[in-house]
């Protein structure tokens, strides 16, 4: 039996699109504000699980070509790297720094080594987030 | 004066949960348990409205977006469980 859900797909396509700029400030925020990586990571799973309900499975895997075990791997690649990286300046593991910067369009901004980090927690909080979701939903009954 | 306002605002807050969580205990059957969930979400964001007024703290504001976007979410799911008995279906082979 094809059943129609025009309503809640067409309703899906503006508003995951919303939950994910939301998911983009809360993640940019993060540094001054309520935020960071984790419930930014939180809220871009939450849109891409509104989209998994909303379409089907095999639809979404073709929209969104992304392997999220991989990017599990590629978020903690990244926090682990953001530590080496402080071993250039003879600083000790995972020292942060952070310097202004005059960029186009900005001005003067801030740009902090944290984000870095910060984006290896994000994509390691979406990657098993949608693992997890995904591995519940794919069982056979 | 608007301490009275928002002290009032609470109390009928108050009086509308207790009623959402009646239905949510003794509604007949699982849709009306699944709207009740849903309004319960749509006055918890309200009295985080109310309590960031009376805190003087824009800092909750996030939470009143992100609660939205959680209850409707899981109130999709919800219902699409309800209608079809799974949450994500596999979708056709091509």
């Amino acid at each position: 039996m094809k059943v129609n859900d025009v309503i809640l797909q067409t309703y899906t396509k503006a508003v995951a699109f919303i939950i994910l700029i939301f998911s983009l400030y809360l993640f940019l925020a993060g540094h001054n504000q309520p935020g960071g990586g984790f419930i930014g990571g939180l809220m871009t799973s939450a849109a891409l699980v509104l989209l998994y309900i909303a379409f089907d499975m095999k639809t979404v895997d073709n929209m969104i070509p992304i392997d999220f075990r991989k990017m599990v791997a590629l978020g903690l690649t990244i926090a682990v790297f953001t530590g080496f990286g402080s071993f250039i300046f003879q600083v000790p593991f995972l020292t942060h720094s952070f310097g202004y910067f005059r960029l186009p369009l900005l001005g003067e901004t801030e740009l902090a080594t944290a984000v870095m980090f910060d984006l290896g927690v994000y994509l390691t909080v979406v990657g098993g987030t949608m693992t997890i979701m995904l591995a519940i939903a794919e069982d056979d009954d | 004066m608007v301490n009275t306002i928002l002290i009032l605002s609470y109390c009928f807050l108050i009086l509308s949960i207790l009623g959402t969580l009646y239905r949510l205990v003794k509604g007949p059957s699982a849709p009306d348990r699944v709207q009740a969930l849903d309004a319960l979400g749509i006055n918890i964001i309200s009295g985080i409205a109310i309590f960031s007024v009376s805190s003087r703290n824009t800092g909750f504001f996030e939470v009143i977006l992100l609660i939205g976007i959680l209850s409707f979410i899981g109130t999709i799911a919800f219902s699409r469980y309800i209608e079809r008995g799974v949450v994500i279906e596999r979708g056709q082979p091509k």
